[in-house]
């Protein structure tokens, strides 16, 4: 006895499956300012679509996303509360006018903002829930 | 059977998607499935943004019936003179200031068909156009 090498370890496993994350751990992981918000940080965030076509977003991104954007005009609100979007990320460092914010608090969509570019941030996202 | 009617302010994109927005409340409340829920909103949305990019104005008229949702929106404007190249992916004739928003991808017309179970588009040149949105409740 005690001549064996004993070896342990623990084996993740949820490595391979997709995180499902809270939307205050994304908004904290990824360093985001919180323009307006009500009490959906304990939401869970299902993934990301980025796209600056209101249209294919309409199409394409589903229920829970985060979407990310250089839109800032306030008809990205109307298509995020259609699709109830998680929320919405405005990227590099660009700022919504006042009606996309008073809209948006209006129709309690969650709007956040980071000055990085949609690529990196898109990037840190997907690394982040997948 | 519920029937409704909106108006819509044709170059108004300050509203656009009011209307959906508030049939969506509706389909909501009277418990139309969430799935077909999701569906209509992404049709009815493109119809009334094209209502707003396109015509001088319009409405949309909703229909329910325990067996389905009928959307009629119909407008006020320059008509489509070739309707097959207008439900072509990808072809648009938004302004630029529109598509610097985010419209006028050529998506709309095609994103309607896939998200409804029957849909007639009735257009005359100079005059405006009729878009017919069908989905059955099963």
């Amino acid at each position: 006895m005690g001549n064996r090498p004993v070896s342990k370890i623990n084996v993740d496993t949820k490595q391979d499956k997709k995180r499902n994350m809270k939307l205050k751990e994304i908004i904290e992981k990824l360093n985001l300012t919180v323009i307006c918000a009500n009490d959906q940080f304990e939401n869970e965030v299902s993934g990301g679509y980025c796209s600056d076509l209101l249209s294919d977003v309409m199409g394409n991104a589903t229920e829970g996303q985060i979407w990310i954007t250089i839109q800032v005009h306030k008809n990205i609100i109307a298509v995020a509360s259609l699709k109830e979007l998680s929320a919405i990320v405005i990227v590099k460092g660009l700022e919504p006018g006042e009606d996309t914010i008073e809209t948006a608090k209006k129709e309690n969509i969650v709007l956040l903002s980071s000055n990085e570019t949609a690529f990196d941030l898109a990037g840190k996202l997907y690394g982040l829930i997948n | 059977m519920l029937n409704l009617e909106f108006v819509i302010e044709g170059g108004d994109f300050t509203k656009a998607g009011q209307a959906s927005s508030e049939v969506k409340q509706i389909l909501k409340q009277i418990n139309i499935p969430p799935a077909h829920i999701k569906r209509i909103a992404v049709a009815m949305y493109e119809a009334e943004v094209n209502v707003v990019a396109h015509a001088y104005k319009g409405k949309m008229s909703v229909f329910i019936d325990p067996s389905k949702v009928y959307l009629k929106i119909e407008d006020e404007g320059p008509g489509i003179p070739n309707i097959e190249q207008a439900m072509q992916e990808g072809f648009s004739t938004a302004t630029e200031a529109v598509r610097q928003m985010g419209f006028g991808a050529g998506m709309g017309l095609p994103n309607m068909k896939k998200n409804v179970d029957e849909m007639q588009v009735t257009s005359e040149v100079g005059k405006g156009t009729i878009v017919e949105l069908t989905t059955y409740i099963t």
